[in-house]
């Protein structure tokens, strides 16, 4: 069984074609691995009948002949995207019950190549937290152990979603980055994590968070495997007017594409005060990883880089108290009855936001309230301008560029959670790339002294997602490193 | 920035959160640390930039006004909290 669960997509896609297995087997495999980890919390709704009704599909789509680039592997989805006729929740008491009537243009990409819906992933409340523990289902568990056993946070907000790839309790899963929502989690489960270019996966029936900067992406254990699924998944949608008309080229080509005289960009503002020494060292080992490669390493500057946290933190929330205001009780969602309109509304909010949800809501609002608009909100927009124009200048030097994703490894659920702050500046070296609409990659690169994942983040220009796959299959190559956390359903390498 | 409980409560209102004076009091307190870190970005010089409200920048596409869904009614209503006939029910606005 666990040889199942070792294997990669893109080595199971080769065995349902040449019928060494079935995706029923491969399907039930998981299933088994889902329960004996559900102790991680990852799956908010499991849909086993659904996935096995998927696989019977997929293994009668391989016999026909007519099977689709993802027939029959087992896929998991962050609770953020709509699924038809399955509970969608964003992971928010005020949404529990809510069953979508439409699927989201992503995930119905992935069933119509033949994927099989394993079951909704954990995450943070809206997608708005760093550690999967504003959660209304509690948070998602990092499968990779503390050496004195302590539980580790997944990363967040697409925790269940990198932990479940980490786990073997999906093979390959979805998720979204508003701010580091995919890296993130992917570096402190040792997984691939992708957050493409904004506008090239349709946000269409994704619960908005932030419309500016939310982003689909996969979570894998190879890069190989993110290539393959990220294809299905990318593409234009008249549905998304922000979703971009750019063709999607097969990436699975250009995985292990040679980097041999790609530039590869290092930001000196990348080196914060009181960063882990391990974080450091693993950054260099990328770099000169990379040299071994063939690419030639230049020194680069992102003069505002320290601002991209702050003027994060405007723009977010100032869209998310603008997206949140249709949770109000009339339409969809839960209500808290009383006796005139402005009070069901007030009273509905407050029962079923969470407290970061409430806080967010409140900074966005004020940020856009009369008299602080100009000095909070467009000050931010303007500072989003700058950011952005580090990356188009030192994009006209650089193929890619190279950086830590995290300033530390995993930690351990609960030590952050009650400053807000301390949480938000996990997401320092991600959150750029929102801003700037560009495309990242987190690639597992090594242990902590812990025994604990790292990972290297690429960033490259929009719409130059190949030269992530290729720099980062030049990482993983060379990194060798080993899927081997305590807490899995089996040995995964 | 100091955010006081009045201005708190203020915010509040306009959000449609219905707030505690206990929790008015520990927000006050988390709002005004949180603004105050993001204050940070009065020390970048904006003068003359234009504020980037998107990475997408051209302009919207145009389509053909057509009726593309309708009828579905039930599907519109299947998760609202209460219903009567084909519509929304809420609290009377009116007298």
């Amino acid at each position: 069984m666990s040889d199942l669960l070792k294997m990669t997509a893109t080595q199971a896609v080769f065995s349902l074609s040449q019928k060494e297995i079935s995706s029923i087997e491969l399907t039930n495999a998981y299933i088994d691995a889902m329960e004996t980890t559900s102790a991680l919390n990852n799956y908010v709704t499991p849909t086993i009948e659904i996935a096995k009704q998927m696989a019977e599909n997929a293994d009668k789509a391989y016999a026909a002949g007519s099977a689709g680039p993802l027939a029959g592997l087992p896929i998991g989805v962050k609770d953020l995207f709509c699924t038809k006729d399955t509970q969608t929740t964003a992971c928010s008491g005020i949404l529990k019950g809510f069953t979508p009537t439409y699927e989201s243009t992503v995930t119905s990409q992935i069933w119509q190549s033949g994927g099989v819906m394993l079951g909704k992933l954990n995450c943070d409340e809206f997608a708005m937290g760093s550690s999967n523990e504003t959660s209304i289902f509690g948070p998602a568990v990092n499968p990779w152990s503390a050496k004195d056993g302590a539980a580790l946070s997944a990363g967040g907000s697409s925790g269940g979603s990198a932990s479940s790839v980490a786990a073997g309790s999906a093979l390959m899963s979805v998720g979204t980055d508003t701010g580091g929502s995919i890296r993130q989690p992917a570096a402190f489960c040792g997984v691939v994590g992708l957050k493409p270019t904004y506008g090239r996966c349709s946000r269409w029936g994704i619960v908005a968070f932030a419309s500016s900067l939310d982003q689909a992406g996969p979570f894998t254990r190879t890069v190989g495997d993110s290539a393959l699924i990220f294809s299905a998944m990318a593409g234009h949608d008249s549905k998304d007017s922000t979703s971009a008309s750019v063709g999607v080229p097969n990436f699975s080509d250009v995985v292990n594409s040679s980097v041999e005289g790609m530039r590869i960009g290092i930001p000196g503002e990348y080196h914060m005060d009181g960063m882990d020494d391990e974080i450091t060292r693993i950054w260099k080992q990328g770099r000169s990883w990379l040299e071994q490669a063939g690419a030639t390493i230049v020194d680069i500057s992102l003069p505002h880089t320290r601002y991209a946290l702050p003027c994060y933190y405007i723009i977010a929330p100032a869209e998310a108290s603008s997206n949140l205001a249709r949770y109000d009780g009339v339409r969809y969602g839960n209500r808290v009855d009383a006796e005139t309109l402005d009070e069901m509304y007030e009273a509905t909010r407050a029962a079923g936001f969470g407290e970061e949800v409430q806080r967010r809501i409140l900074i966005g609002t004020y940020a856009l309230s009369a008299g602080y608009y100009d000095a909070y909100y467009l000050k931010a927009q303007q500072v989003r301008r700058l950011i952005k124009q580090d990356f188009d200048s030192a994009f006209n030097n650089v193929d890619a560029i190279l950086t830590p994703t995290t300033p530390t490894a995993a930690f351990e659920l609960g030590a952050k959670i009650s400053d807000p702050i301390t949480m938000y500046l996990n997401d320092i070296f991600t959150v750029p790339a929102n801003l700037a609409g560009i495309p990242g990659i987190s690639v597992p690169a090594g242990l902590s002294k812990q025994g604990l994942p790292l990972g290297l983040q690429l960033l490259a220009a929009p719409f130059r997602e190949d030269r992530l796959f290729s720099v980062a299959s030049a990482i993983e190559t060379q990194a060798q490193f080993s899927l081997a956390p305590a807490r899995a359903a089996g040995e995964l390498s | 920035m100091a955010v006081d409980k009045h201005a708190v409560k203020k915010i509040a209102r306009l959000a449609r959160l219905q707030i505690s004076e206990e929790k008015s009091e520990l927000l006050s307190a988390d709002l005004g640390n949180i603004l105050n870190w993001i204050e940070q970005l009065e020390e970048v010089d904006t003068t003359g930039i234009e504020p980037l409200a998107s990475v997408n920048e051209h302009s919207l596409p145009w389509r053909e006004d057509l009726v593309t869904d309708g009828e579905i009614n039930d599907q519109v209503l299947k998760n609202a909290p209460e219903t009567a006939g084909e519509f929304f029910v809420v609290p009377k606005v009116v007298e």
